[in-house]
């Protein structure tokens, strides 16, 4: 636990200092297409004609759309690319969050995802991310370390929002057994 | 759009035609569901959501980094896992609102993931639609693996489809979402 003035008025200022700031602002150049919904689809056994049809997707909804639950995998680049867009590394606040405390690992722990304009085939989406806040130093199962929540707000291109992706993540110390 | 319900419902192997809001009481189960968990589906489903965090395909990283027995599934694919469960149950009119669950522990390739829901509340919007919070466990071994509740439109009659309602009175964050029991 933290017991140092100094290290408490310090984590202080690190939360001060990035609460309440979009980070991250990027437009992604992934498209939104119907070989990915499928993959999306078939991980989770997923008969939906909504992403398997497009005649039932037409008739019920206007248009071919992706599983709501799916909205934040069209924000994240592809495993290699010959051009480099370094604010689409997934929740990138989250790995700069573990870095600013100093912490090596991180993992997440708890998701709420809230989902508003279906996103539809042919799209692009644009997101940035915001910190809501960060806990104190703590002790769990997996180490020593914190609590910090992260929005992720999504976007279509015409300004329609399409969900808040949020995330708790921990970042956290390995406790060594000598010690 | 019932016609093409029906044309497609034999074709997908669709488990029910739907349910309407009004044939939906607190306290409902839903039906139990269970998937084998695979490498492949692990793989599949990190892949799929574009997360190239190697616990997800790499044994070894797995087991020397996150201290784990074997890859393990993603968020995005416990959340596709969560929606398939629910729409299963709605059928092709239910739309999702909100979804938020905790991981407590990993699910591995050669689990056997278990599914339960229980309605836990129901809202009439009076706009031919009403809000049910369902409160999920995923477990393994009758451990509970993930947890959660999820929030979903369902229609209020036959003619009634969430999926048109306007955005101004498409509003998933009413109210908290309700808590398991």
């Amino acid at each position: 636990m933290i017991t140092n003035t100094k290290e408490q008025q310090s984590s202080q200022s690190i939360v001060a200092d990035m609460m309440g700031k979009k980070y991250y602002e990027f437009e992604s150049d992934i498209v939104v297409d119907s070989t990915s919904i499928r993959s999306i689809c078939a991980a989770s056994y997923n008969v939906n004609p909504l992403f398997w049809d497009e005649s039932v997707a037409e008739a019920i909804v206007g248009a071919c759309i992706a599983p709501p639950s799916s909205v934040s995998a069209w924000l994240r680049p592809h495993f290699w690319s010959p051009t480099v867009n370094d604010n689409a590394r997934a929740l990138k606040l989250h790995f700069d969050l573990k870095e600013r405390f100093g912490v090596p690992e991180g993992v997440m722990v708890d998701n709420e995802l809230t989902m508003f304009t279906p996103v539809r085939t042919g799209e692009r989406l644009r997101t940035y991310q915001t910190l809501r806040s960060v806990s104190e130093e703590k002790q769990v199962k997996l180490g020593l370390g914190r609590f910090w929540v992260i929005d992720v707000v999504i976007e279509n291109l015409a300004g329609e929002r399409c969900a808040i992706d949020r995330y708790t993540g921990l970042g956290y110390r390995k406790i060594q057994n000598d010690e | 759009m019932i016609d093409i319900l029906d044309s497609v419902i034999g074709k997908f192997k669709m488990t029910n035609e739907g349910i309407l809001f009004t044939q939906i009481t607190v306290g409902d189960s839903l039906p139990k569901l269970e998937i084998d968990i695979t490498t492949t589906l692990v793989i599949l489903g990190a892949l799929a959501s574009r997360d190239w965090q190697p616990q997800h395909h790499d044994k070894v990283f797995a087991e020397e980094r996150n201290g784990t027995r074997d890859i393990f599934l993603n968020t995005n694919h416990n959340a596709a896992m969560i929606e398939r469960y629910i729409t299963d149950w709605t059928g092709v009119m239910g739309r999702l609102g909100k979804i938020r669950f905790s991981m407590l522990t990993p699910v591995f390739p050669g689990d056997k993931l278990r599914f339960s829901g229980e309605v836990v509340r129901s809202h009439d919007t009076q706009m031919d639609f009403g809000w049910v919070d369902i409160a999920i466990v995923m477990s393994v071994d009758g451990k509970p693996c993930s947890k959660g509740v999820v929030r979903v439109a369902v229609p209020g009659s036959k003619e009634a489809n969430p999926w048109r309602i306007d955005a101004e009175f498409w509003n998933p964050d009413f109210l908290a979402l309700k808590e398991a029991s």
